[in-house]
């Protein structure tokens, strides 16, 4: 029985393999917890109080009223906020925030000295706080600084494990499966040898099978079978190339990497800024313009850094604020000094919507004219860390659209006459785009 | 079982001895095959490093990558600024009001730049005078991009920093000791230029200014001059005008610096019955010929002879010594004027001061209202006796410097070798040019300037009216302005823009600074002026030659042997100085329909004695005869020619501004250049012609030069039968058999179309007057630049494959009048005999050699209603729209040129090759520079596909956009296309005909509107006004 012994250890080092490969899956998995850490770190600051003042009202007026200008850790357009209550005292600081022009004007030493380091910027002053708001801030600004960094350590491990392990999963399930199934294929293979052989020692006689035509040849000599096949298969055949071809120079999907790694989730999405803001061309010209730097710098002059909860799995909070300096390189922004240092690198973008040029769009039109919110042609902007190009931007995509969209005329008195005549005459309530002549080649192409 | 059977090849292998046999057998061939002849240099093969192999891996290489990149879109990148300025915003137009001063053309504009660039010339309405931009001016935005200006400037050819240029030219300056230095310029007419030579002439007291203009008008500035002590040029309203009469006058050309064809169509579109006369005297067909009620054909001599006797008999003698036929049209036309009133007005374009000073008497005489004195021209300042002396001073010595600003002496000097010469006796030779021309190559000293859309300026127009110049675009070159390297010089920190803010400080009159830069131009009472005290001159106000003195002395001239050539300008060219402007180049002369070239026109009769032809040959191309022409000793060779319907006999014409060799592009080096003819700025020579060898070939667009009696194409009547007869008998809609019945054509019965119903909505149409039409051309300049029309050289042009949206066609009469052409044709019977039709219509195909009518009719796409294009394409490319257009879709288009074929009024074009970035055509299209003239907004077509006119949909759909999201109903006037808007004439009037308020409704109203060919029933969108002739006589 030499052989049987054979099949036993053939049967072990599978066995143990596969345990060996279903051990490494559940140690990718067990790492995907980690991502609530930073969540209590979060926790651990806004619960607590300060020495003195409430820490949650300070933080509201700080946001409020001081945000623009200066930051608890870093220096912006002021100061850094934090430690300013060792640099000076609570009442020189109650009087500085009052009205800090008249503690310059009246040549308080240290009010000028502050005032000639910020480029002789003045500060606004804020009668309309009481001593216990600035108490409540101060007390905000005043709490140590939460350790970002074990914050983003803990972040990177996150996006590393689990993104690995996520897609190895499914990909070592699917491994296994075929496994299993090619184990049980060579077992029977085998049980039917063997059993083969039992029968030959036995002597029990097996009936072998009668040699039938084989059914290629029945199916070569069917003629009728082979034409209806072959029309099938060439209609098959021509339904894949005409896919093939319609789809050459169609670049629905393109993502391609960009310069900068711009979140349209994080500005659009997650700050809720509205489309039109930084594409402002988009109302009145034929392109909606990929914005200039200087619009950028309106917010990121001073925004320099990303809030840690903007952070993802993907992507890391050193990475945003990485690709943010990138944004104050291109536009010649010294962090240090706060000021432009005139050096420009304009940013070469990759351009995604790319239309041909014997097509003319015109942006104004539809978001202008018609009122078509930017969503429907260019997909959920908002949920995009990576901007593609959502619809096809073929013609057939144009003109369906043409088809089905009602023109929007209310208020618009271009519009009266031409809608009256037109409804009547074609005896609808509202007319669509390509009632109004939406569809005329010459619309576009020209 | 094999077979004994033998088979044999040949004769010679029966025999078994033959050694031919037997070589055979051994080798394929029975001698050596060469092949080290036929691979060539063994040597060369040998050291190639590409073997048979290596070039099928390279072939192979190339397919695969060819097909892999097919595979993928290119990645576009987009990079936007990163400042972006305020008033730019991608995609949207923004348009500047400014000037163009280049010493031939000055003009009132408004430019239109897309990003920042130039792409478009218009008219300024709001200007005054000047303001009718012409071909010229509309093209000039291309020369902005063209790619042989300097680029820097440069000392001995070498290019430097303006600061070491500065510092040379300053040392140099000092070095003159007290030799002169003189500035040689163009006129500027700038108040703010002239101030700042003052300045530099305190500084350096041996500068002396001389103005010189290339085309000159010396004698109407001096004759000016001493009758008024201005120098000026008079300035005419001719809108006002009812009968006006020119001497050799091209007024609606360049005569005095053109620009007066808006005012002249005005008064000549018939209101109230009325409209005014125009009678030329004129030896070369000119434009202004061609518009004229009745043209008289006369040698330049005879023209002298002329102005004299009309001054005699407007001044009350009886007498003249002119040939009875001509004294009796002169008389007639006395009578005339004096029947006009003040609407009468004599114009004349002599150079000579008896003449100019004629002219300004007899109008004094006439009490004419339209030559204005008070508000006179300063556009030309130039002093040409000036010039010349300043040869003969350079020749001797006493010239220690010279500094050239606007002009290219080396090239339109009348005596450009003697000046060449007489540089090289100059110690500092400096020029200030945008071009390596044929001066500053000559010169040590080259400042680059800027193109005028790059640049600051003041313009005075005339005495009151002026108009300022500011830069579109950065400049593109390291250049800097005249004005701004005097400011250098004279130790100012000032900028020429500040400086000019400063001259006009508190002189702007009712307007500031900024309204007056927003509008492009003011009027101003100021004591600024550009006007130069003469200093050659020795005659002064009031010293005037007594008109009858000039008249006796004008009656008296002689003339000379040989033909009388009159050097002209041609509306492309002009005098010269944008010949590497390919717009130009390729757009056809009004009168000849030639391009790309210049050449002698003569008469008929002149050429059959001389035995000089032009014909057309069997591939469709116009060839003429050359000569050879002599002028004083000055020989100009193989001219070709062109016989000219209407060209006065024993006068010759040629036009200068041609044969440009220095910073042109070799393609655009055509033509002859005619200024060594040009004695002493005299545009009248005596000339001799002899006939030389060779034939040239011409790039003409229009071989067939008469109506042939088809007033269907162009109708025409007389103001009395216009004034007094039934429409149906002038303007009769054609009837056609319906059951054989005559039906009128536009009764919708005999259509085999059910019409579109097109109330609803826009529904464009375009009116073209052929009263008001000069055909001038500035509309096909202006289509070009707003269209991405492609330019196909000389040679294309030549076979017929001309790419112009919009053509104007020009007809010639057979017989003295179109009239009588229709009534010949009408009367035609039979096939033989004196009225037989085979003779008959053989007579109509040639022009009339003398008294020949002309006519002028832009055709562009008709935009029918029932296109028969639209019927034929088997692809559906071309279609209609709602609003009338009839839509081209390039992308759709396979080429077949069905419609083209199918279009009865030829107005489609195909491009036989790809005209952009294709070396073959190096055009504007082939490099980046050029091509940043484009107009974003409209596709620059491919090889293979049809176009034509679209009657700019995009102007109209950014129209109707505008309005849209304003949410406003559009106004009348809102609606144009390129060519309307260029038209100062008003020739064309385009709108919206639903519009029952518009002007283009009211115009499809008149009695004149006709369609072309209105038989076939096409129904088009535009529509032509017929044009009437003043032709009452006295």
């Amino acid at each position: 029985m030499e052989k049987v012994n054979i099949r036993h250890s053939i049967f072990r080092t599978l066995l143990l393999s596969m345990v060996v490969l279903f051990s490494f899956s559940q140690t990718s998995y067990s790492q995907e917890d980690s991502g609530t850490a930073d969540a209590a770190v979060e926790e651990s600051d806004s619960g607590a109080s300060g020495a003195e003042g409430d820490v949650a009202a300070g933080k509201e007026l700080f946001n409020s009223l001081c945000a623009a200008c200066h930051k608890p850790y870093k220096k912006a357009t002021g100061p850094a906020l934090h430690g300013v209550s060792d640099r000076h005292d609570r009442q020189w600081l109650y009087e500085w925030i009052k009205n800090s022009a008249a503690m310059i004007a009246s040549g308080d030493d240290a009010a000028v000295k502050i005032y000639e380091e910020y480029n002789q910027t003045p500060m606004n002053a804020f009668p309309q706080l009481s001593h216990e708001d600035i108490d409540n801030i101060l007390a905000y600004v005043e709490q140590p600084k939460p350790e970002p960094v074990q914050v983003a350590g803990g972040d990177a491990q996150v996006d590393a494990g689990g993104g690995y392990g996520s897609g190895v999963s499914t990909n070592v399930v699917l491994g296994i499966l075929a496994f299993v199934l090619l184990l049980l294929t060579v077992i029977l293979v085998l049980v039917n040898k063997t059993l083969n052989r039992f029968a030959e020692v036995n002597g029990v006689p097996i009936v072998a099978s009668e040699k039938r035509k084989p059914i290629w040849k029945a199916f070569v000599e069917n003629q009728f079978l082979v034409l209806v096949s072959s029309v099938f298969l060439l209609l098959v055949g021509a339904y894949f190339v005409y896919g093939f071809f319609m789809q050459v120079g169609v670049d629905q999907g393109y993502a391609p990497v960009q310069p900068i790694h711009y979140s349209h989730r994080i500005h659009a999405g997650d700050n809720q800024i509205e489309c039109k803001y930084c594409h402002s061309s988009a109302r009145v010209s034929k392109t909606s313009g990929v914005p200039s730097l200087n619009v950028c710098m309106n917010c990121h002059k001073s925004v320099s850094e990303v809030a840690p909860e903007t952070a993802t799995e993907d992507y890391t909070k050193d990475f945003y604020d990485g690709e943010i300096s990138k944004l104050y390189d291109a536009v010649g922004w010294d962090t240090e000094t706060q000021s432009y240092t005139g050096e420009e690198k304009p940013v070469k973008w990759v351009r995604i919507h790319n239309l041909p040029d014997f097509a003319y769009f015109n942006h104004s039109q539809h978001v202008s004219v018609a009122g078509i919110a930017c969503q429907e042609c260019h997909g959920p902007v908002e949920e995009m860390e990576i901007m593609r190009q959502e619809a096809p931007l073929t013609m057939g995509w144009c003109i369906n659209c043409h088809r089905e969209t009602k023109v929007k005329v209310e208020g618009n008195k271009y519009y009266d006459k031409i809608h009256e005549e037109l409804s009547k005459k074609y005896g609808v309530e509202t007319l669509t785009a390509a009632q109004m002549g939406a569809l005329e080649c010459g619309k576009c192409h020209y | 079982m094999s077979s004994n059977k033998k088979y044999w090849k040949s004769v010679e292998e029966l025999n078994e001895d033959s050694s031919i046999v037997e070589a055979l057998q051994q080798k394929e061939f029975a001698e050596e095959i060469p092949t080290d002849e036929f691979l060539g240099n063994k040597e060369a093969l040998e050291g190639s490093s590409t073997s048979r192999r290596d070039f099928l891996k390279f072939v192979g290489f190339s397919t695969a990558a060819a097909s892999l990149a097919a595979c993928e879109g290119p990645v576009t990148k987009t990079i936007p600024y990163v400042v972006q300025p305020e008033r730019i915003v991608p995609g949207v137009a923004n348009y500047y009001a400014t000037t163009i001063a280049d010493g031939f053309d000055f003009s009132s504009v408004l430019v239109k730049t897309r990003e920042g660039r130039p792409i478009k010339i218009e008219n300024n309405k709001l200007g005054k005078v000047n303001s009718g931009a012409n071909a010229r001016v509309h093209a000039s935005v291309l020369s902005l991009y063209d790619g042989n200006r300097v680029s820097r400037p440069t000392i001995e050819g070498e290019g430097v920093s303006w600061e070491r240029f500065d510092k040379e030219v300053g040392a140099r300056l000092a070095a003159l000791g007290g030799k002169e230095l003189v500035l040689l310029t163009q006129t500027f007419a700038s108040p703010s230029t002239a101030k700042l030579i003052e300045e530099f002439k305190e500084k350096y007291p041996n500068v002396r200014q001389v103005v010189y203009d290339t085309i000159s008008e010396t004698a109407a500035l001096d004759a000016f001059e001493a009758k008024y002590g201005f120098r000026a040029l008079p300035n005419y309203d001719f809108s006002k005008a009812t009968t006006i009469v020119s001497v050799g006058a091209d007024f609606l050309g360049d005569w005095q610096g053109g620009g007066y064809d808006a005012e002249y169509a005005q008064g000549r579109i018939p209101k109230n019955g009325k409209m005014s006369r125009h009678i030329q005297f004129e030896s070369n067909m000119s434009m202004t010929g061609a518009n004229a009620d009745k043209r008289i054909p006369v040698t330049p001599s005879e023209q002298k002879m002329i102005l004299a006797a009309l001054y005699g008999y407007v001044s009350g003698t009886t007498t003249s010594g002119l040939p009875a036929k001509l004294d009796d049209v002169v008389i007639k036309t006395k009578e005339e004027l004096r029947k006009a009133g003040s609407g009468a007005v004599v114009v004349s374009g002599i150079q000579d001061v008896d003449a100019q000073n004629l002219v300004l008497a007899i109008n004094e005489k006439l009490n004419s209202a339209v030559m204005g004195t008070s508000n006179p021209r300063m556009i030309r300042q130039g002093n040409a006796n000036e010039a010349l002396r300043l040869v003969d001073q350079m020749s001797s010595g006493s010239v220690g410097g010279i500094m050239m600003v606007g002009v290219n002496p080396a090239y339109s000097f009348p005596n450009a070798d003697e000046f060449v010469e007489a540089l090289k006796n100059v110690d500092l030779t400096v020029t200030f040019s945008s071009k390596m021309d044929e001066t500053a190559i000559l010169t040590e000293f080259v400042g680059a300037t800027p193109h005028y859309l790059e640049s600051w300026g003041d313009v005075q127009m005339t005495k009151n009216n002026f108009s300022l110049m500011q830069p579109t675009i950065k400049p593109l070159f390291d250049t800097r302005q005249f004005q701004d390297c005097l400011l250098k010089w004279t130790d100012n920190d000032k900028s020429y823009y500040e400086y000019i803010k400063e001259t006009w400080n508190g002189m702007l009159g009712s307007t500031s600074w900024s309204n007056a830069l927003h509008d492009g131009v003011f009027e101003s009472t100021s004591t600024v002026s550009a006007g130069t005290t003469s200093s050659g001159s020795t005659e002064s106000a009031g010293s005037a030659v007594s008109p009858s003195a000039s008249a006796t002395k004008l009656s008296q001239s002689e003339k000379g042997n040989g033909f009388e050539l009159t050097l002209y300008t041609k509306v492309a060219l002009g005098d010269g100085e944008q010949a590497n402007n390919p717009w130009l180049q390729e757009m056809p002369d009004p009168i000849t329909r030639a391009s790309w070239d210049n050449y002698l026109t003569i008469s008929k009769a002149d050429a059959d004695a001389l035995g000089l032809e032009s014909r057309h040959v069997a591939n469709g191309g116009l060839n003429g005869s050359y000569v050879n022409l002599k002028v004083e000793g000055t020989e100009l060779n193989a001219v070709p020619v062109i016989i000219q319907p209407g060209q006065a006999r024993g006068s010759v014409g040629l036009a200068l501004g041609y044969g440009r060799k220095e910073a042109i592009q070799e393609e655009m080096q055509v033509g002859l250049n005619a200024y060594p003819l040009y004695k002493n700025f005299n545009n009248v020579q005596n000339v001799t012609i002899e006939k030389a060898a060779g034939e040239h070939e011409f790039a003409c667009v229009q071989l067939h030069n008469t109506l042939m009696g088809r007033g269907e194409i162009v109708r025409e009547t007389t103001l009395e039968i216009f004034n007094t007869k039934d429409k149906e008998e002038w303007n009769d809609v054609p009837l056609v058999s319906l059951n054989h019945e005559e039906t009128s054509v536009r009764s919708p019965e005999v259509d085999l179309w059910d019409s579109f119903d097109r109330s609803i909505g826009h529904h464009f149409n375009l009116s073209i007057d052929l009263n008001a039409c000069t055909g001038c051309g500035a509309c096909v300049i202006a289509c070009h630049s707003e269209n991405n029309v492609p330019v196909v050289g000389k040679s294309e042009i030549r076979r017929s494959r001309d790419m112009h949206w919009l053509r104007i066609d020009r007809y010639y009469s057979s017989e003295e009048t179109f009239e009588q052409d229709n009534q010949k044709k009408d009367n035609l019977s039979g096939l033989f005999g004196d009225n037989g039709s085979l003779g008959g219509f053989g007579e109509l195909e040639h022009a009339a050699t003398q008294n020949v009518q002309v006519v002028f009719q832009p055709v562009m796409c008709q935009h029918c209603n029932h296109a028969p294009c639209e019927t034929v394409c088997p692809v559906a490319a071309t279609s209609h729209g709602r609003q009338g257009q009839n839509q081209m879709a390039y992308n759709r288009c396979v080429g077949t040129r069905y419609c083209a074929n199918n279009c009865p009024y030829k107005v489609r074009r195909f491009n036989w090759f790809l005209y952009n970035k294709n070396d073959e055509f190096d055009y504007h299209m082939n490099n980046d520079l050029g091509r940043m003239v484009l107009n974003p907004d409209v596709t620059v077509r491919s090889r293979g596909v049809m176009e034509k006119c679209s009657m700019c949909i995009q102007m109209t759909q950014k129209t109707i956009l505008d309005a849209k999201r304003d949410g406003r109903e559009i106004e009348d006037g809102e609606f144009q296309t390129a060519c309307s808007n260029a038209c100062s004439a008003g020739a064309m009037q385009f709108g919206d005909i639903n519009d029952k308020e518009s002007v283009v409704y009211e115009k499809k109203q008149e009695d004149r509107m006709y369609h072309l060919l209105e038989y076939v029933g096409t129904k088009p969108n535009v529509f032509y006004h017929t044009k009437v002739r003043n032709t009452s006589k006295v």
